[in-house]
């Protein structure tokens, strides 16, 4: 095998169909980007669930002075019945990681620090603002245990799940994501076509050489190589043009404009960077590559 | 060389059979014309030896290989030892001389050096010494027909198929191309030349094939093209 003469023949195939060698490299270059965004959206939604499934927890509502819930009938909430609540979440161990008591004045500092900016800040006084128990699950997704037993207690005025409302974002994310990856896999079979396509014309226009290839007793692999190598090159160029995208979108929409503005949340590193780009190129090269030996099994038959 | 055992050869368009229980024998060193009218089965015969075509039934040995038991990544293998040349030339226009008879040893991956020494060889045996950077385009048709020949030969194939190699040609020219092909034969090469030439065949007095419908109805050694034209 002579790699001198199979390189320039690729050089040669690839400039003399320069057009469609382009509208692959496009094809496969926006493909990739958008497969590789969802890929990106996914490591994000994981990123954040590590970050903020530690932190949830489960908040458990006293009832103060005024509540109106049913269960808070009896008014604020008794020591008798916070002793009790309190024995009963010791005894849900160890699924209850941990428990923190919040008094009326912390949940006043902390509503004051929260709303600083605000008028309300000023509006709420310490009785308005009920008591609770933070509880900490070990997983947190056994929250309707804790739910069922707390809930529409007397004493208690409400159980709240901060998980419930992480996992509507989540879903959002997720939505996107499903959305980006459904675009990728259309664009992905365009380019499949588009290769198809592209090595029928090569094959087409190339037919004196490979015909007389075939008659002095080239090989198939010395035939077709040449024209699987362009398809690689080009799905290569493609697909390290979406890794290019994928770095500017981690670098530029990530790292500047996102994570300065949100910065209560962490964002995907590097490493997950790092980790679909080699899928990326993997993923253009080998679809294009088997499209292209599909394609050139009909047209460059022994 | 060539040994056709009860050939029958069918292409699904057609209701006739291009060749129908043809056997028949040649041997290495021997230089044989195909004749016949057109559709008699010639290139049928040509493409059945270079296994382009499978018969419908019979056996076809080339070079001492059964063809039906020949497996598809063997075939390459097969053609290197059978050079083959057309009526239509079939060179690269955009290669030179020497590219076009080079082309043959870089797609079978032969090493540069060797192409360096073996292409002028060539073409010296063909009469183009000279004319390595010319394109053809830029080459009479006898001329062309002789960068052919020097693309099948020169990887020294065992057997030389000639698809009527002087049909494109005036006399004259097809003269030298015979002159040329008579050679390649006296240096060991078996050839196989389909032709319409009546000259041609009458002059060089070689075994004659003749072919009709398929059939073989005459076979001749040091034969003439025939009684009627």
């Amino acid at each position: 095998m002579r790699a001198e003469f199979v390189a320039s023949e690729v050089g040669n195939g690839l400039r003399r169909n320069l057009t469609m060698t382009l509208a692959v490299i496009i094809t496969v270059a926006v493909s990739l980007s958008l497969f590789g965004v969802s890929l990106l959206v996914r490591a994000q939604v994981d990123t954040m669930k590590d970050f903020w499934y530690d932190k949830v927890e489960v908040s458990i509502f006293l009832c103060a002075k005024g509540s109106d819930t049913p269960s808070c009938a009896g008014g604020a909430v008794t020591s008798g019945q916070r002793d009790q609540i309190e024995a009963d979440l010791e005894s849900l161990r160890p699924l209850v990681q941990d428990i923190y008591y919040e008094s009326q004045a912390e949940a006043f500092v902390r509503f004051q620090e929260q709303f600083s900016s605000s008028p309300i800040a000023d509006s709420v006084n310490e009785s308005a603002l009920p008591e609770s128990f933070r509880v900490k699950l070990a997983d947190p997704t056994q929250y309707d245990v804790v739910a069922s037993a707390f809930s529409g207690r007397p004493g208690i005025e409400q159980v709240n799940d901060q998980r419930q409302v992480l996992d509507k974002f989540f879903q959002l994310l997720g939505g996107l994501q499903a959305i980006a990856l459904i675009i990728a896999v259309v664009m992905l079979v365009v380019t499949v076509l588009l290769v198809a396509n592209t090595m029928r014309v090569a094959a087409f226009s190339r037919r004196r050489e490979t015909s007389i290839m075939r008659l002095v007793g080239a090989s198939n692999l010395y035939i077709q190589l040449p024209f699987l190598l362009e398809a690689a090159v080009s799905a290569g160029i493609g697909a390290i043009l979406a890794v290019g995208g994928l770095v500017l979108a981690k670098s530029v929409i990530i790292d500047q404009v996102l994570a300065p503005s949100f910065q209560f949340t962490s964002f995907v590193g590097w490493d997950a960077v790092v980790g679909i780009a080699p899928i990326l190129i993997l993923v253009g090269i080998g679809l294009s590559g088997i499209a292209a030996f599909l394609t050139l099994r009909k047209y460059l038959r022994v | 060389m060539i040994l056709f055992d009860t050939v029958t050869k069918l292409y699904a368009s057609q209701t006739h059979p291009a060749l129908e229980d043809v056997s028949l024998e040649i041997e290495k060193g021997e230089f044989v014309f195909l004749v016949g009218p057109s559709g008699s089965g010639k290139s049928t015969f040509l493409r059945l030896v270079l296994r382009e075509e499978r018969p419908a039934s019979g056996n076809v040995w080339v070079l001492g290989k059964d063809l039906s038991r020949l497996s598809n990544w063997k075939i390459p293998t097969l053609r290197r030892e059978i050079g083959t040349v057309f009526q239509d030339f079939r060179l690269l226009p955009n290669k030179s001389v020497f590219e076009n008879v080079a082309f043959a040893l870089e797609v079978i991956g032969k090493p540069k050096a060797l192409i360096k020494k073996v292409v002028p060889e060539v073409l010296e045996v063909v009469g183009l010494e000279g004319k390595e950077h010319r394109r053809p385009d830029e080459l009479s048709g006898g001329e062309q027909q002789r960068v052919a020949i020097a693309r099948a030969f020169v990887n020294r194939p065992k057997m030389l198929i000639a698809d009527e190699p002087t049909g494109n040609l005036d006399p004259g020219t097809s003269v030298g191309i015979m002159k040329l092909l008579d050679r390649i034969n006296r240096m060991g090469t078996t050839v196989v030349m389909s032709t319409h030439d009546a000259q041609i065949v009458d002059q060089m007095r070689r075994r004659v094939i003749e072919l009709e419908n398929g059939h073989v109805v005459r076979d001749q050694s040091r034969g003439v093209y025939g009684y009627v034209r």
